[in-house]
């Protein structure tokens, strides 16, 4: 064995390397094992100080709660560790490529993490009065303008509080507008069985039935299916289509489909998840759009944060504009004001959340938008465009993709590949894993056997997306040779694959002591 | 541009790479009548994080921020203190970048976040089961409302008029959408009890607030005793989540949907959002819930870990059968509400809580000893509401003049109510006392 100066050992034999897999404490070298807050905490403790109280006598009126929460506190450098040894076992777009289609996993400017928390945004409330938040009222109407000019359109409700918030409003201001006219016997909602699952779950929402339209052998919308559904429209409320679609494709009939709902006494719904693809490029305004949400956790980079919070602001036409939801902002003599109730506001549908929406997303987006400019805005889909592009040609000689020709912001492959393999999409989502990448969408859309839909946004580099070509190829290499080992991938992920049906079957949904034993049991 | 790695050579390379002339041959199918000849006309062009930043901020500064000066504002939003180690762990990249946890082997920081945030939840609302979130306390209150519909098979709910009014308008929106009628009575200071008169045979839910936002304490046990002997359900909404340090909570009452705003425990103001709905059930009707649920699970090792779970409810499975349409939710905020509430334990909530009603009893002592107020409310948390003598908007004004921001006027949340002279404050913690007696003083002065 060679030493170094200090006498200390500068390789390790493999003797010593052995048996090191099972540790006493747990823990793998920088991956630290971490029990729940009701296991390292106490009910004695806490990361607070607060001052003494005077001892008032209570005016609870006797509503007082009869046992304590009996919930732990850690102190603060215990509460720090416990986070932090936690946020370790996540991968995240800080780490490397998150090429989860559909959901647009691009880098997050720290700039705007910086403005977001400025005490004049992050330190106001929405009830305060309206002369002492006039900045934050510029801020939505500054977002609300770039948002309308992006995409040609002559309204934006601001509070919808996600994406699939955003087609609830969408949707919402449709039914208004049927009723408006005395057609509220409309009931029909026609999307295709690509679409994103709330789609569907809006329109039912809303009291509608939805109609499903297959797809093209071209992944696009089957136009002459189309058309039968609408020989008797006298039922159609309109349509909900995403463009891009979900297969990643642009729709090349967008117009004709804007046209024949239209025609039909309809409305055109886009989901604008997909927006990163035509942002600054292709206004969707100029398609025939009616409404339209625009998810600023996605296209306009707001942090997804684990699961959001998200922001959707909703596009709306002429025809809809009068029904959006209060609160909106008005410009008067004064200054801007919110109108916030149904009586000034007789046509609007109502209202969809506590306050105004998602202000600490809009702080972002701003900021975000401001960064790049109608120019750089251009460019982010080009990039975005381009870079699914590359990879849907690298990864061709070795995957299936799902149809031929150029994709836009994603690249979707079939499991064609796999066929007589016995490997299926989700090995190949979890072989990603051992190679250090977050697994692309998988098993969506629908139409699309075991799909696999890579979307790698425009932050990433060329030498990224080779890194990330020549991991998935080796995947898919070692799937056609049947590498049986990709069955039980992730090997070298803080957890194996977790048995998801054992966890419907009988659910914990919170700890108990028994929690605590099955972990003892391990 | 500081955010886009690829070069020109890199653009070009990749070109060769696919065998495209230019970015144009991926737009072919674009129609001609769309294309666009360059970047959308009549916006800006990009600029530098400097200017960006210089930009944002004297917008920022138009505003006044809470802790700038005596502040009273609550209804649904209060103004507490978060300590410093929530927002750095928040921070933490693979918190803050990363997504819904769909792989779980690459996702246990979230999930187990998850699994402490939904124990911490059910304990303090004394519910059985919490989900992972919802948009906000309003939101919630809506879902809950078409849950009861649901489970009951019922289509009418009752609001109390105690029920702060933007939730009972979210509620309202998203059930007329549905089909289920809506029953709401009129703004009451004290009046959630009238709930009771208003159970019947055909109705699913009563949905009662406390406190509610005038601040008033119910306890809602004989509302849900009435329900149940009808076959209806007791659906309680809180906004102020610190109050369940002292107050009694939803499983006390007997509540079979407890929902509320998680926003007092580690989120900031933020002007409205976000927030965090929390979202609570009896067990029974767990399979009913909207929204994400984490559970307890075993990986292949038969190591405990954590997994998305009852996900056959959600819409990317059940689509248009879905209990919800939604998809994300609340997930950061959920972390800051987690990390905050451990740093608290029980013993810093009961503490906190306990700062928070003197505070109020403070406020109540200073403001009834002004000539021309009266306090309205008789049992309170964190929040009161007073009459005095001249109209609300004008006194608010006038406290204004002299930076005391002294809460809302009851006409902006129940316009036409007859409630024009009245006020809602609430102090929390970050109340000192001579906020409290600059408040008393310009009061005074006001109503002089």
């Amino acid at each position: 064995m060679t030493m170094n100066s200090t006498g200390r050992p500068t390789s390790i034999s493999a003797a010593d390397g052995a048996g090191t897999s099972v540790t006493v404490s747990g823990s793998k070298g920088l991956l630290q094992a971490e029990g729940l807050i009701f296991e390292i905490g106490s009910t004695d403790k806490t990361g607070v100080d607060l001052p003494r109280p005077k001892g008032t006598k209570s005016r609870l009126g006797g509503v007082t709660r009869s046992a304590p929460s009996g919930l732990p506190g850690l102190t603060e450098p215990e509460a720090v560790r416990h986070y932090v040894r936690l946020s370790q076992k996540n991968y995240a777009i800080d780490l490397g490529l998150f090429p989860l289609g559909s959901c647009t996993m691009k880098h997050n400017p720290r700039l705007n993490e910086k403005v977001a928390r400025l005490p004049g945004f992050a330190d106001v409330h929405p009830m305060q009065p309206q002369s002492t938040v006039q900045g934050a009222l510029e801020v939505i109407e500054e977002l609300a303008g770039w948002l309308m000019t992006l995409t040609n359109m002559p309204a934006v409700a601001m509070s919808p509080k996600a994406g699939a918030h955003g087609e609830l409003a969408g949707m919402l201001a449709i039914r208004a507008a049927l009723i408006a006219k005395g057609q509220g016997h409309r009931k029909r909602v026609l999307a295709p069985e690509s679409s994103h699952g709330t789609n569907p779950a809006t329109a039912a929402q809303c009291g509608f039935t939805v109609d499903e339209i297959p797809a093209a052998a071209d992944g696009r919308v089957d136009m002459d299916a189309l058309k039968a559904k609408l020989v008797d429209s006298s039922d159609v409320a309109g349509i909900m289509l995403t463009n891009p679609n979900t297969c990643g494709l642009f729709e090349r009939d967008i117009k004709e489909i804007a046209d024949l709902i239209h025609a039909a006494g309809g409305y055109f719904y886009c989901d604008g998840a997909n927006f990163n693809a035509i942002v600054g490029r292709v206004r969707p305004g100029d398609l025939g759009v009616d409404a339209m949400h625009i998810n600023l956790h996605k296209t306009f980079s707001t942090p997804h944060g684990g699961g959001g919070p998200g922001s959707g602001p909703t596009v709306l036409s002429e025809a809809l504009a009068p029904y959006a939801p209060v609160p909106f902002i008005l410009k008067t003599s004064e200054g801007l004001r919110f109108v916030e109730h149904h009586s000034e506001a007789p046509d609007s549908f109502g209202r969809m959340c506590a306050f105004h929406g998602q202000m600490g997303m809009f702080t972002r987006a701003l900021a975000y938008i401001l960064s790049h400019g109608a120019d750089g805005l251009k460019q982010v889909a080009e990039d975005a465009v381009l870079n699914a592009n590359y990879i849907l040609a690298r990864l061709k000689p070795l995957m299936s993709p799902a149809f031929a020709g150029y994709c836009m912001h994603e690249a979707l492959f079939s499991d064609a590949f796999l066929k007589d393999t016995g490997i299926e999409t989700i090995d190949i989502a979890k072989g990603l894993i051992d190679e250090g990448y977050h697994p692309m969408t998988m098993y969506f859309p629908l139409v699309v056997h075991g799909a696999m839909l890579i979307e790698p946004t425009e932050t990433e580099s060329k030498a990224e997306l080779d890194r990330f070509c020549d991991a998935l190829a080796s995947i898919a290499r070692r799937a056609t040779q049947k590498d049986g080992s990709l069955k039980t991938a992730p090997h070298l992920a803080p957890a194996k694959r977790l048995d998801e049906t054992r966890a419907a079957r009988s659910p914990r949904l919170k700890w108990t002591p028994e929690t605590t034993t099955l972990k003892a049991a391990e | 541009m500081r955010y886009l790695p690829l070069t020109a050579d890199d653009r070009a390379e990749m070109l060769r790479t696919i065998g495209a002339k230019s970015v144009d041959d991926f737009y072919g199918d674009v129609p001609k009548s769309a294309r666009l000849k360059g970047p959308v006309p009549g916006l800006l062009n990009f600029q530098g994080e400097l200017e960006v930043e210089r930009h944002m901020t004297r917008l920022s500064k138009k505003n006044r921020a809470a802790s700038d000066g005596p502040f009273f504002v609550g209804c649904g939003a209060y103004k507490h203190h978060i300590p410093a180690s929530v927002d750095h762990i928040i921070q933490r990249s693979e918190f803050l970048t990363t997504y819904t946890p769909y792989q779980p082997e690459i996702a246990q920081g979230t999930l187990q976040t998850m699994f402490e945030f939904q124990t911490q939840v059910a304990a303090l609302t004394g519910m059985d089961v919490a989900n992972a979130s919802m948009y906000d306390g309003s939101t919630a209150c809506a879902e809950a409302a078409v849950m009861a519909c649901r489970v009951t098979k019922r289509t009418t709910v009752v609001m109390s008029g105690g029920l702060h009014p933007h939730y009972a308008d979210t509620t309202r929106t998203l059930c007329e959408a549905a089909g289920i009628k809506v029953i709401q009575l009129a703004p009451a200071v004290d009046g959630e009890l009238e709930l009771s008169k208003h159970v019947s045979d055909d109705i699913a839910c009563v949905i009662g607030q406390t406190p509610n936002v005038f601040g008033t304490l119910t306890d809602l046990t004989p509302v849900g005793d009435a329900a149940h002997a009808k076959g209806a359900l007791l659906v309680t909404v809180f906004t102020e989540v610190v109050s369940l340090g002292l107050v009694k909570t939803p499983g006390e009452m007997g509540a079979d949907i407890a929902v509320g705003e998680g926003q007092s425990i580690g989120v900031p103001l933020g002007f409205g959002g976000p927030y965090v709905g929390l979202f609570t059930c009896k067990s029974k009707y767990m399979r009913q819930m909207p929204g994400r649920l984490c559970g307890e699970t075993v990986d292949a090792d038969g190591k405990r870990g954590f997994v998305l779970t009852l996900s056959t409810r959600e819409q990317h499975i059940r689509r248009d059968k879905a209990t919800s349409n939604i998809c994300t939710n609340s997930g950061l905020c959920m972390l800051a509400f987690t990390a905050h509430m451990t740093l608290l334990g029980d013993k810093g909530l009961t503490h906190l809580a306990t700062l928070n009603h003197e505070a109020a009893c403070d406020l109540a002592d200073a403001l009834s000893a002004v000539k021309g107020v009266k306090v309205l409310t008789s049992r309170y948390f964190n929040e009161i509401a007073f009459e005095t003598t001249k109209p609300a908007d004008q006194v608010l004004a006038a406290l204004e003049k002299q930076d005391v921001i002294g809460g809302v006027r009851a006409s902006r949340l129940f316009p036409g109510a007859g409630m024009d002279n009245v006020i809602v404050a609430a102090a929390t913690e970050c109340c000192t006392q001579s906020d409290i007696k600059a408040y008393a003083k310009a009061l005074a002065e006001v109503l002089k």
